[in-house]
C-alpha cells in the first residue's frame, strides 16, 4: 500500500480574496474602473467603538419620558440675519436631483419638515418638489453650478458652499449618459445621453483667500440674510475647518469617508479620506483654538445611523449631524421587498449600489418614470419622519441617562472607547483606563 | 438706509442715482439695487470710486443701467439678471460669474474666470482677458476685443466665446457644446477641442455677436471656429491617453 500525503484544505488568499479577484476580472473585461454609490463599505473605526458612561453616583441622571431634554439647534448665528432654527440636530444631507428621482426628493422634503429639520439640494439644482415640500432648504453652491440661478439662491434658507465630499475629497462626479433624462439634461444645460462630468473644483476661485471673497459675494447677493455653510470632505479636518472659519463660514460641514455618493470610483470611495470618527475632534479643536466653538456651528456627516451615533457625535463637540444614505434607506431604498429585482441586477437588497445606472428597483436613485412611481412621497416622507424622530428619542434617552437636559450638553467626558484606535481618534479614554492615546505625548 | 449717506445727482440734466463708495458702503449700494422693483423709474445708476471693491452690483435683477467709474475687484456683476453694467476701468477675477441675462461691458482688461458658468446675457471685454475666460460657460455670450489666457472655455457647455485677438494654451479643453470663435492665433487646443468649418449660419451668428458687442471694421470671415470633437462624451478606455 502506497502512502499518500493527506490533502491540504484549499486556502484562498486574504489579499486576493473573492471580491478582489472579481474586481480584477471585471476591470480586465470592461476597461473601466467600478463606479458606484453608497459610500465606503470597508470596516472602519466608527461610533460603535465608543460607549457612554451612564450616571450612577458621580453623575445624576434625568428621568426618561418625564424630564425635558432639549434637542433644538440654531445654525448660522454668526453673520446671517435669518439663522436656521431646527427642532432636532439631524439634517438631511445634499443629494442631487438627477441622482435621485423627483418623488424621492419630495419625500425627503416632506419627512424633514414633519420632523422639524432641513433638507439640502445637490448637484442638479433646486427642484419644485423639494422647495415646495421643505420648510427649510439648504441650497448647495457646487463647482458644477448646474441649474444655479439668482431666483433659487434667494428662495433658499441657507447656502452650502460645497468644497468637498466625504466619499471623494478632491474628486468630481460622473453621471453616466444613460441616466440623463430630458429634464436632467435641461437643468444641467447639457445634451441628453452624454456622461456628465461634475467639476472637482470651483471654476471661479482657488484658495482660501478667494473663498472669503466668494462668501462675501454670496452674502451681498442674498443681503446677508442666509447662513453660509462650507462643506469639506473629511481629509484635513483641522486645517479645512480653520480656513472655512477664516473665510467667514457660519457653519462648517465635515463629511467623513463613510459619507455616501451617487457615482464615484470604488477605489476612490474606499481609499481617500478619513473615517468620520477621526474627523470630529480635529474639527472641534480647530474651532476651540479659534475661540469659535459653538459660535460657528459644526455639522458632521458620514455613516450616521441611529440615536447613539447622534449622541456620540454631539458629545464629541458637533452641533448637528447630517444623514444621506440612512435617509434613502428610510424612504425604502435597498428594501428586501424588491429582492427578486435586485437579484436580476446581480446583487441583493442591502448591497445594491449601482445608483448611477438608473435602474433602482425602489424608484429612488433613478429617472425611470415607471420605477419612480414606486415611491409614494407621502408614505415615504412619513417613514423618514418616523426614523428621524426615533433617532432623536434614542439620543435623548442616552443624554438623560448621562444627566443632560440638552443633547448639546453631552461631552467627551461621557464617553469611553472600546479600542485603542477609537480612543485615539475620538480623544476619549480607553474603557477601564484613564489613557487617551496620543494625549500628553504617549 | 440713512438718506444722508446717499448722494443724488444735483444737476437736473443728470438723472442717474449716484453712489460714491468713498461715502456709501458696498452693502448700501447692493441693497439699494436689490430693493428695486419692476417698473421703477430709477433706471440709471452710477458708482463712483469703486477702487477695486469686490462684489460691486452683484445679484441685480432689474433692467437698469449701472455705470461704474473706475476699476473693480472680484465678481463685479455676479449673477446679473437683466441689468446693463459698464465698468469704465478694469475688472478683477470672476466678473459676470453665473450671469443670467443682461450685459456687462469692461472698458479695460479682465482678470481670471471672466464670465465663469454664465447662463445667459452678454459679457464684453474691450481689453484683454486672463486665463480661464468663459470657464464652464453655460449659455453666456462673451466677446473679448483683445487676447485671452490659457485654459479658456474649459468644460464650456453652451454659449459663444468670441476673441478678436489670440488665445492661450489648452483652449476649450473638455469642451461640450459651446462655440469658440478666435480671430488670432491659438497657442494650443485642449482635449477634445478641434477647429471646425465656418458655415453660413456661423458667419451670421458671429456677425450678430460682433454687432451686439459694438465691434466694427472686423469681418466674421477673419475668424476660425472651434468646438467639441465629441469623442470624450462617453467614457471609453481606449481614450485613456486623453485624460
Amino acid at each position: 500500500m502506497t502512502y499518500r500525503n493527506p490533502p491540504t484544505t484549499p486556502r484562498k488568499s486574504a489579499t486576493f480574496d473573492d471580491y478582489t479577484l472579481s474586481e480584477i476580472r471585471r476591470a480586465a473585461a470592461t476597461g473601466i474602473y467600478d463606479i458606484r454609490g453608497a459610500g465606503a463599505k470597508r470596516k472602519l473605526p466608527h461610533f460603535d467603538d465608543l460607549l457612554f458612561l451612564g450616571a450612577s453616583i458621580s453623575r445624576y441622571p434625568l428621568e426618561g419620558y418625564r424630564e425635558r431634554c432639549d434637542t433644538s439647534v440654531v445654525l448660522g448665528s454668526r453673520h446671517a440675519k435669518k439663522p436656521i432654527e431646527l427642532k432636532i440636530p439631524i439634517t438631511i444631507a445634499g443629494m442631487s436631483f438627477g441622482s435621485l428621482s423627483g418623488p424621492a426628493k419630495e419625500a425627503l422634503g416632506r419627512g424633514a419638515t414633519l420632523a422639524g429639520t432641513s433638507t439640502t439640494t445637490g448637484d442638479g439644482g433646486m427642484t419644485e418638489e423639494e422647495r415646495g415640500h421643505s420648510k427649510q432648504l439648504v441650497y448647495q453652491y457646487l463647482p458644477s453650478r448646474y441649474g444655479m440661478n439668482l431666483r433659487d439662491l434667494r428662495r433658499a434658507d441657507a447656502i452650502e458652499v460645497v468644497v468637498g465630499q466625504g466619499a471623494k475629497p478632491g474628486g468630481g462626479g460622473m453621471l453616466l449618459g444613460q441616466k440623463i433624462s430630458d429634464r436632467v439634461a435641461e437643468m444641467r444645460t447639457l445634451p441628453k445621453g452624454i456622461d456628465q462630468r461634475s467639476a472637482s473644483r470651483h471654476p471661479d476661485w482657488t484658495g482660501p483667500d478667494d473663498l472669503e471673497i466668494k462668501i462675501l459675494e454670496l452674502r451681498e447677493i442674498t443681503d446677508w440674510e442666509k447662513p453660509i455653510y462650507v462643506k469639506v470632505g473629511g481629509a484635513r479636518p483641522y486645517y479645512d475647518t480653520a480656513l472655512a472659519v477664516k473665510a467667514g463660514a457660519d457653519v462648517v460641514v465635515v463629511d467623513g469617508m463613510q459619507g455616501g455618493t451617487a457615482a464615484t470610483q470604488e477605489v476612490f470611495i474606499e481609499n481617500v479620506g478619513q473615517p468620520t470618527l477621526a474627523c470630529i475632534r480635529p474639527a472641534v479643536q480647530a474651532l476651540q483654538d479659534l475661540g469659535m466653538h459653538r459660535k460657528v456651528q459644526l455639522i458632521i456627516s458620514g455613516g450616521i445611523r441611529n440615536g447613539a451615533d447622534v449622541a456620540k457625535a454631539l458629545a464629541l463637540g458637533v452641533d448637528a449631524v447630517s444623514i444621506g444614505t440612512a435617509a434613502l434607506v428610510a424612504l425604502g431604498d435597498n428594501d428586501p421587498r424588491w429582492e427578486a429585482e435586485y437579484n436580476e441586477l446581480g446583487t441583493t437588497a442591502g448591497a445594491y449600489d449601482d445608483w448611477h445606472e438608473g435602474r433602482d428597483p425602489a424608484g429612488i436613485t433613478t429617472q425611470d418614470p415607471e420605477l419612480m412611481k414606486r415611491v409614494d412621497p407621502v408614505a415615504a416622507g412619513r417613514r423618514l419622519a418616523n426614523y428621524l424622530k426615533v433617532m432623536t428619542l434614542e439620543a435623548q434617552t442616552i443624554a438623560r441617562a448621562c444627566g443632560k437636559n440638552s443633547l448639546h450638553n453631552l461631552e467627551p467626558e461621557d464617553l469611553v472607547a472600546l479600542t485603542i484606535e477609537a480612543a485615539a481618534m475620538a480623544g476619549v479614554p480607553l474603557a477601564g483606563t484613564n489613557w487617551i492615546p496620543g494625549k500628553n505625548g504617549f | 438706509m440713512p438718506a444722508t449717506k446717499l448722494s443724488k445727482a444735483a444737476a437736473s440734466d443728470h438723472a442717474s442715482r449716484v453712489f460714491d463708495l468713498d461715502v456709501s458702503s458696498l452693502r448700501e449700494l447692493n441693497q439699494a439695487l436689490h430693493n428695486l422693483t419692476p417698473g421703477s423709474n430709477e433706471t440709471a445708476w452710477e458708482v463712483l470710486h469703486p477702487k477695486g471693491s469686490h462684489s460691486v452690483a452683484v445679484g441685480v435683477d432689474q433692467p437698469v443701467s449701472i455705470d461704474v467709474r473706475g476699476s473693480v475687484g472680484y465678481y463685479c456683476g455676479g449673477m446679473n439678471s437683466g441689468s446693463t453694467i459698464i465698468v469704465h476701468g478694469s475688472a478683477g477675477p470672476g466678473v459676470g460669474e453665473n450671469m443670467m441675462s443682461g450685459s456687462i461691458t469692461i472698458k479695460g482688461d479682465a482678470s481670471q474666470y471672466a464670465g465663469a458658468t454664465g447662463k445667459g446675457g452678454l459679457l464684453v471685454i474691450e481689453g484683454n482677458a486672463s486665463s480661464r475666460c468663459g470657464i464652464s460657460m453655460k449659455g453666456i455670450d462673451i466677446v473679448v476685443h483683445g487676447n485671452i489666457g490659457h485654459m479658456s472655455a474649459f468644460m464650456a457647455q453652451s454659449g459663444n466665446l468670441v476673441v478678436l485677438g489670440d488665445a492661450g494654451d489648452a483652449l476649450g479643453d473638455s469642451i461640450y457644446e459651446a462655440r469658440l470663435f478666435v480671430r488670432g492665433k491659438v497657442d494650443s487646443l485642449g482635449a477634445d477641442c478641434i477647429a471646425k468649418e465656418m458655415r453660413p449660419e456661423h458667419l451670421e451668428l458671429l456677425q450678430g455677436l460682433l454687432d451686439r458687442a459694438g465691434v466694427t471694421g472686423v469681418k466674421p470671415s477673419e475668424f476660425k471656429r472651434y468646438g467639441s470633437a465629441r469623442t470624450l462624451y462617453n467614457f471609453n478606455i481606449d481614450n485613456a491617453d486623453a485624460y
